[in-house]
């Protein structure tokens, strides 16, 4: 099968993860900006993790036969300290003109604080001048549901930005239905421990339908699966979906969604 | 051409999760377990993770076809206002209160 992982920190995987990736049918993948685990010591650091993100990581990728594409911002977790947060959006524009950028993101909120809200604003700015697609970020655990609320209202405030071109990420049972009825995107993210299973994913696409919907593995430098989405593929076949069904979910509407930067072309 | 979407009968259902879903049933039942045979166990039990955890089982008892959605409400932060500050803040699984700043 074929298949896009349109959520994936290959900067924390190995070389074997990209060729596991490359013979199991994933052959383009596009890498958000994101939380290293731990919190960098300066601006300059953001200026040398986008230069992996958008020189080094999609060469590594090609040498697999695996297309890269980005997403480039300031993650919610580092953006408590607006004194770097400033430092960093002052020069964030230069990257997004790079020819592996998609987009910014990602972008939202971790624990729902004010200065949090107030770099996720300066993104969609940002966002809103350049005509950027958006990847969204929700907040963990019980956070979440008042995360994704915020951080949807803060959208539907400024009209400039249209919800079609915005993906709200790691969604869950109790927030599905509030993005797709403000016509976001929503993306599911599977963690074998903390987030979804394929199991309830499935059980996701059979309540709310195939369309806008995006399934990732956000596999990164935690318990992660980079073959995650196969086997969720694999499950909803094993329920019976067609296979022109798994195709949408997992190849066509990644390419429908990232599609609308016009960089990106599926390999 | 695929052929048509069939979705499983309830008993195929059954068939096909049970025993995995048995499994975590046990794992759940073991953690409980686990914490009444520590001499410490009140200390835990009082604490609001386990009492959250207490509300979801009966929530699971319940009979209705949003058991998932149900249960994420139940842990959620339900209050609207942003924190004042996320220093030192991280997530724990289930809302601590109002009375907190944040967990």
């Amino acid at each position: 099968m074929r298949a896009i992982d349109p959520h994936i920190h290959m900067v924390s995987r190995t070389t074997d993860d990209y060729l596991k990736l490359t013979i199991s049918g994933i052959h383009t993948v596009a890498e958000p900006a994101f939380w290293a685990g731990f919190d960098r010591s300066s601006a300059n650091a953001f200026r040398d993790y986008f230069h992996q993100l958008t020189v080094v990581e999609p060469a590594r990728a090609a040498r697999f036969g695996v297309k890269h594409y980005c997403w480039i911002g300031l993650n919610s977790k580092e953006s408590e300290d607006l004194a770097l947060a400033e430092e960093v959006l002052a020069f964030l524009p230069e990257y997004l003109d790079r020819p592996n950028v998609l987009g910014i993101g990602e972008v939202g909120l971790n624990k729902n604080s004010r200065n949090e809200i107030a770099v996720l604003e300066k993104h969609l700015e940002i966002a809103v001048a350049r005509n950027e697609l958006i990847l969204i970020h929700t907040p963990h655990l019980e956070d979440k549901l008042k995360g994704t609320r915020i951080i949807m209202d803060m959208i539907r405030s400024e009209p400039r930005i249209d919800p079609a071109r915005v993906l709200i990420d790691h969604a869950e049972e109790h927030t599905i239905g509030e993005i797709k009825d403000n016509g976001f995107w929503f993306g599911l993210t599977l963690y074998p421990n903390s987030k979804g299973s394929p199991e309830r994913a499935i059980d996701a696409v059979e309540t709310f339908g195939t369309e806008r919907l995006c399934i990732n593995s956000s596999a990164d430098w935690s318990v992660s699966d980079p073959l995650s989405i196969l086997k969720c593929a694999n499950e909803m076949r094993r329920r019976g979906h067609p296979d022109d069904a798994v195709d949408q979910v997992f190849f066509r509407n990644p390419s429908r969604f990232l599609g609308q930067c016009p960089k990106f072309q599926a390999a | 051409m695929s052929a048509p979407y069939t979705p499983m009968d309830a008993l195929t259902i059954l068939d096909t999760y049970f025993i995995e879903n048995r499994s975590r049933i046990l794992d759940i039942a073991a953690f409980l377990d686990r914490i009444d045979r520590n001499p410490d166990a009140e200390t835990a039990k009082a604490d609001y993770r386990y009492q959250a955890f207490l509300r979801i089982i009966e929530i699971l008892q319940e009979n209705r076809g949003d058991r998932t959605k149900a249960i994420q409400i139940a842990l959620s932060d339900p209050t609207t206002q942003p924190l004042e500050s996320a220093l030192g803040l991280k997530a724990w699984g289930a809302w601590k209160g109002d009375n907190h700043a944040g967990n």
